[in-house]
């Protein structure tokens, strides 16, 4: 029987000396997600260390500026480390702890699932090394200093487009070199089954949270629920508890950098095609031969050739629309939020902001949108004001 | 049977791999006959693939080369005619399965038959997803190699009853790559492959050396050295025929 499919997305396309670790990890995910004293230190962990619940914040002064539809803004960047990313990870690295391993590997775009890993590996006492695409190391050298700092070794990843992808195939070769004591804690809801799986379940918490938040506020669903997808987490963090509810509007915001008419973007539903890559079968953007295509984004976190399976089987079903957003309209709405709310998101984040902008003003007024913010944007003011033009390093 | 059988016929095999198109695809032709020459008596035939994650740093940097030369399947496949008319030794391609799945199963299969390709090694595909490929190997009788690794333990008996063409036992953990030691316990793991089945048992990944190909030939049907020939073809590029010819040569004595 095949594994980990969501329509015909997913699956288990590893090289045979993984495959025994990954059914092990199957194996002991399915065994702890039942246990008792697993979730409640899992639980705990969540709440007097990771900061949840995390805020539904009414942004009244946008919602009255848009003139339209009620926006709600899921806090993620509230989180300690700043993103989501902490969510899934203090689940996988407390499994990791649980299997008897002693090590964690992860691969990092942004640098911010490195860094929620380096920080829970710090607090397990687990030694740990990220593998982060040379190119992200300086667009995010602030978030490597913050791994190192965290006990972290940061290995700068040289080959392919030196991005997020070169990052997960050099995790991957690092995993098959070294699993019996080594956890891969992958960042998204990608890669062979069961990652998706268990990454969707550790992010579920944000939409099981915002469906308690919103009928205590409103006393209703929302009308949409939105977020940035590159591998997909947050989104589907979001989505998951949603997914049978028809009337919410699920809406995921990719990467469409300097649009997606040009070479440059990472938008994988827009203008990716069916494939087989880094454990899964889903969207990819690739050329006619089907080489793994050089993708770009201003955000380091959205700039990955393709998109978790579930995502996309959501988009096959129409469940799930996909739009994409641009580097410029993703900046203006990352200085817009901060004008307008005085919260700075990441620039990941943004994207999902910037199509709240296009969407809310043609909606009614008693309609409501919660975006998931997904993290802070305190990694990125330098990229943003070098995109600005602004030199901030005097 | 399949023409992959004749590389085991005469003694241990001698199993060679290149990456097509590195430095171009009519040095690949020229290297093929060349090893072939040496005493090869089975090629893999690398199609380059953009993030090929079964390799090491050697193997990788082939790739880049060979697709910043604008290669291409259709053009590994047209080099492969070219060789056909000079050669019958078996021929293998290693390709992702991306590459073949975006060319189209069928369509990929039939070329492979029709051009005289023997068998296909797909990394990162496991016993549990080859299901979607069966039909095609099947139609057009194309042996899909079975590859057990060392982690493989009780998969073994599953992995090697269906093996066709060669079983291709990895002998080490991690990725392709030359390895100064190898301490796997080859030994115990092809006696459990060939107590399930009949299929000869090459091993690879890490072999470098006369003295490690000879190690290993005393209890397996064949060896397959890869990164070693590919950093002789980075090292001498247009010019590897020689180094390549007297490498394979010295290999090939130490197995016998």
């Amino acid at each position: 029987m095949l594994k980990g499919r969501y329509g015909k997305h997913g699956g288990q396309y590893v090289p045979e000396i993984l495959m025994n670790t990954i059914n092990e990890l199957e194996e002991s995910y399915n065994y702890y997600k039942n246990d008792f004293d697993f979730n409640r230190e899992l639980d705990t962990l969540l709440k007097e260390y990771a900061g949840r619940p995390s805020l539904l914040y009414f942004a009244k002064k946008m919602t009255e500026d848009l003139g339209g539809a009620k926006i709600y803004l899921k806090r993620e960047d509230l989180n300690h480390t700043g993103s989501h990313k902490i969510n899934n990870v203090l689940g996988q690295v407390l499994l990791a702890k649980k299997m008897g391993k002693k090590r964690v590997i992860a691969e990092t775009g942004a640098g911010q699932h490195g860094v929620a890993t380096a920080t829970v590996a710090a607090l397990m006492g687990l030694e740990c090394e990220i593998f982060m695409g040379l190119e992200d190391t300086k667009r995010q050298a602030l978030n490597v200093f913050r791994m190192e700092l965290l006990g972290a070794k940061v290995h700068p990843v040289t080959s392919g487009t030196q991005t997020l992808k070169d990052a997960v195939n050099e995790t991957f070769r690092e995993w098959a070199s070294r699993m019996e004591d080594t956890a891969y804690i992958l960042g998204s809801v990608m890669g062979p089954h069961p990652f998706p799986m268990i990454v969707r379940d550790f992010q579920s918490v944000i939409g099981k949270e915002v469906r308690e938040q919103i009928l205590e506020k409103e006393g209703r669903l929302p009308d949409v629920a939105m977020a940035c997808v590159g591998g997909g987490s947050n989104a589907m963090g979001l989505f998951y508890d949603f997914i049978g509810d028809k009337s919410v509007e699920l809406i995921g915001c990719e990467a469409a950098g300097k649009g997606v008419d040009t070479e440059f973007h990472a938008a994988t539903i827009a203008k990716g095609q069916l494939g087989i890559f880094h454990g899964m079968k889903s969207y990819f953007c690739q050329d006619e031969y089907g080489q793994i295509a050089p993708v770009y984004s201003i955000s380091a976190g959205l700039d990955y050739p393709g998109i978790g399976p579930e995502h996309a089987s959501l988009h096959d079903t129409n469940r799930a629309k996909y739009v994409p957003v641009t580097d410029a309209e993703a900046v203006a709405a990352f200085e817009y939020l901060s004008r307008t709310e005085g919260i700075i998101p990441a620039i990941e984040s943004s994207h999902a902001v910037a199509h709240a902008m296009k969407i809310a003003p043609k909606m009614e007024k008693d309609k409501i949108i919660v975006i998931c913010l997904s993290g802070r944007g305190d990694k990125d003011v330098a990229a943003i004001a070098k995109y600005m033009g602004v030199n901030i390093n005097e | 049977m399949s023409k992959i059988s004749n590389a085991f016929k005469n003694g241990k095999s001698f199993i060679g791999f290149l990456t097509a198109g590195d430095p171009s695809l009519e040095k690949t032709e020229e290297f093929v006959m060349e090893m072939v020459k040496a005493g090869a008596d089975l090629i893999e035939i690398g199609i380059p693939f953009s993030d090929p994650i079964a390799e090491g740093e050697v193997i990788q940097r082939a790739n880049v080369r060979a697709l910043s030369n604008g290669t291409t399947m259709d053009k590994v496949f047209e080099t492969v005619k070219r060789i056909r008319q000079k050669t019958q030794v078996p021929l293998v391609f290693l390709t992702y399965l991306n590459s073949v799945f975006t060319y189209g199963y069928d369509h990929f299969f039939r070329q492979c038959s029709e051009y005289g390709i023997d068998g296909v090694i797909i990394p990162d595909i496991p016993f549990e997803e080859k299901g979607e490929l069966m039909p095609f190997s099947d139609k057009y009788n194309i042996d899909i190699i079975s590859l057990i690794a060392p982690t493989s333990e009780e998969r073994i008996n599953k992995l090697a009853s269906c093996a066709k063409g060669f079983v291709y036992c990895v002998s080490s953990k991690g990725v392709t790559g030359v390895r100064n030691e190898i301490k796997t316990d080859l030994k115990s793991i092809v006696s459990s492959i060939r107590s399930v089945t009949k299929v000869p048992v090459a091993v690879g990944f890490g072999i470098s050396t006369p003295q490690q190909a000879s190690d290993i030939s005393k209890y397996a049907d064949g060896i397959i050295v890869g990164s070693a020939i590919v950093k002789i073809i980075e090292e001498y590029g247009n010019d590897a025929a020689k180094p390549l010819y007297d490498y394979v040569s010295e290999l090939k004595k130490s197995i016998k």
